[in-house]
């Protein structure tokens, strides 16, 4: 893949609900190895921005863009864009991991089978193999013990941390992560950073929605604030953070940090 | 004394002297059986015992096929899938599973065609009308009971087998499914159990099982309370066999609620 090809291209996304427009045309481009973190107050349309990149939402326009590759869309029977290819969504996402607020580990499964189940059965690595794998991400993100656990035996911090292990033995491209530390007791919201800082410093794709404005600040190589379903300031961590245009951001961040 | 602490008093009495002597009329009524007359049909009762368990073994099998499509058509947005499916459910859980049998048994025999058809040999026979109507009906609670686990199983996990690229066949056969049958196992026994008991119905038509039986052996040798308690206990047994391997298939697919935390 030419490295001038953005690893995710999001361009023009629209989204209402009834009449309240709540993504006004927002755009995104992440190269290889961007870590971009989204900050706004709560109802600024970051958690459902990050839902329309991989179409857990519909959104009412826009385009998307995975490794060059265009999702194909078409309107769907109430009106938003859904995927017009089924087999294009599912592959694209499986090159797309996404960990979300509430981790939705599968209860049933131990940690072991949530880590193995999609590479077995969407990529079709042998089950030996994806055992193998499993470990060394369960190792990295330090849960190695409770494999054989089921997810309500874990801690939240672990259940997140799980999660993340199970998005990443997909091997994907760009890692979204979805308020990651937002459900967590403020003690548990440590372990899970942490391991988001070590998969940064590693090199990955990552987009962040985030309230976390230290781990923004510290980690990304571009920050992004929404306000009411638009892109209100945008650049280095050092500029949104230092020395913001909008009084919006600023009025934000005097109250964040 | 007024009347307001008198009147509990008595009705206390009163509760207690009529329990004790219903107590002790079971206890006389017990000792007064022909224990004799139960052990000597033993043998009859227990091969109606067979053809009961046969009955709700092969409705339930059949109508757990039926019921798994029957519940995601049900559990579908679409009107034209999940209509005829609700229609179904509805029918046979708004009817007796007694007229169901009539209908089927009697109801058949009336239509020509049917009387013409291949199927003629087998659907004249009440083994088969029995069968016809235990398995429809428990195909239709059972898909119920499926469709409100289908639907209580956590959007978040399903939004997670979305978001990690599996298809809609394969959520379905590795996350919705199995955790649907996770959530309703209880409920699902409970069917069973009902479909055990609800069984006895087949005597009405003709078939000899554990009722039908009982029923037979009481028309020989006049002796209706022995042979129907006879009957009672061992309906009672296989209830109480099945409660335990249930009891058993749950806690161990269900372990990842109860696992200690």
């Amino acid at each position: 893949m030419p490295s001038d090809t953005p690893a995710l291209q999001v361009t023009d996304i629209h989204k209402r609900f009834g009449s309240l427009e709540v993504l006004k045309g927002l755009s995104l481009t992440a190269h290889d190895g961007d870590v971009i973190s989204i900050i706004g107050s709560s109802g600024s349309g970051k958690s459902t921005f990050l839902r329309c990149i991989n179409l857990l939402e519909s959104p009412d326009k826009g385009s998307i863009r995975v490794a060059g590759e265009e999702v194909a869309l078409k309107p769907g029977p109430d009106g938003p864009l859904v995927a017009a290819d089924t087999r294009q969504i599912t592959r694209i996402r499986a090159r797309i991991g996404f960990v979300f607020q509430s981790f939705n580990l599968w209860a049933h499964m131990t940690i072991l089978e949530n880590l193995i189940e999609a590479p077995v059965h969407v990529k079709g690595l042998s089950r030996a193999e994806a055992v193998e794998r499993a470990g060394a991400l369960l190792d990295k993100v330090g849960i190695h013990g409770k494999k054989d656990d089921y997810p309500s035996q874990l801690s939240g911090g672990q259940q997140q941390r799980a999660a993340i292990a199970r998005a990443l033995a997909m091997e994907p491209q760009v890692m979204l992560f979805d308020e990651p530390t937002s459900a967590l007791d403020p003690e548990l919201v440590g372990e899970v950073l942490g391991v988001m800082r070590g998969l940064a410093k590693e090199g990955r794709t990552m987009v962040t929605v985030t309230h976390e404005m230290g781990f923004a600040r510290e980690v990304s190589s571009k920050v992004i604030f929404l306000h009411e379903g638009r892109v209100e300031e945008e650049g280095t961590p050092d500029h949104v953070f230092k020395n913001p245009t909008s009084e919006r951001c600023r009025q934000f961040l005097a109250s964040h940090l | 004394m007024d009347w307001e602490t008198l009147i509990p008093r008595i009705a206390k009495g009163v509760f207690y002297g009529v329990a004790l002597l219903l107590a002790a009329g079971i206890v006389y009524g017990l000792t007064r059986l022909d224990y004799g007359v139960m052990v000597a049909y033993l043998d009859d009762l227990g091969r109606g015992a067979l053809l009961t368990v046969e009955l709700v073994a092969i409705s339930v099998a059949v109508g757990f096929c039926i019921a798994v499509p029957t519940a995601l058509l049900r559990a579908s947005p679409r009107w034209w899938l999940s209509w005829p499916a609700y229609a179904y459910i509805f029918t046979f859980r708004g009817t007796p599973l007694l007229v169901q049998i009539f209908l089927v048994y009697y109801g058949l025999a009336q239509v020509d065609w049917v009387k013409d058809s291949f199927l003629w040999p087998y659907l004249r026979e009440a083994y088969w009308c029995a069968l016809i109507a235990f398995t429809l009906n428990t195909a239709a609670y059972t898909a119920e009971i499926f469709r409100g686990a289908i639907q209580a199983v956590p959007a978040g996990e399903i939004e997670a087998a979305k978001a990690i690229g599996m298809s809609k066949a394969l959520m379905l056969r590795r996350v919705v499914l199995p955790r649907a049958f996770r959530i309703c196992l209880p409920a699902y026994g409970n069917e069973i159990i009902l479909m055990i008991k609800g069984s006895a119905l087949a005597s009405t038509i003709t078939l000899l099982d554990l009722t039908g039986m009982a029923r037979t052996v009481i028309a020989r040798t006049y002796m209706p309370v022995e042979i129907f308690l006879a009957a009672g206990v061992i309906y009672f047994l296989l209830t109480f066999v099945f409660t335990r391997v249930f009891q058993r298939i749950e806690h161990r697919a269900n372990r990842y609620l109860t696992a200690a935390r």
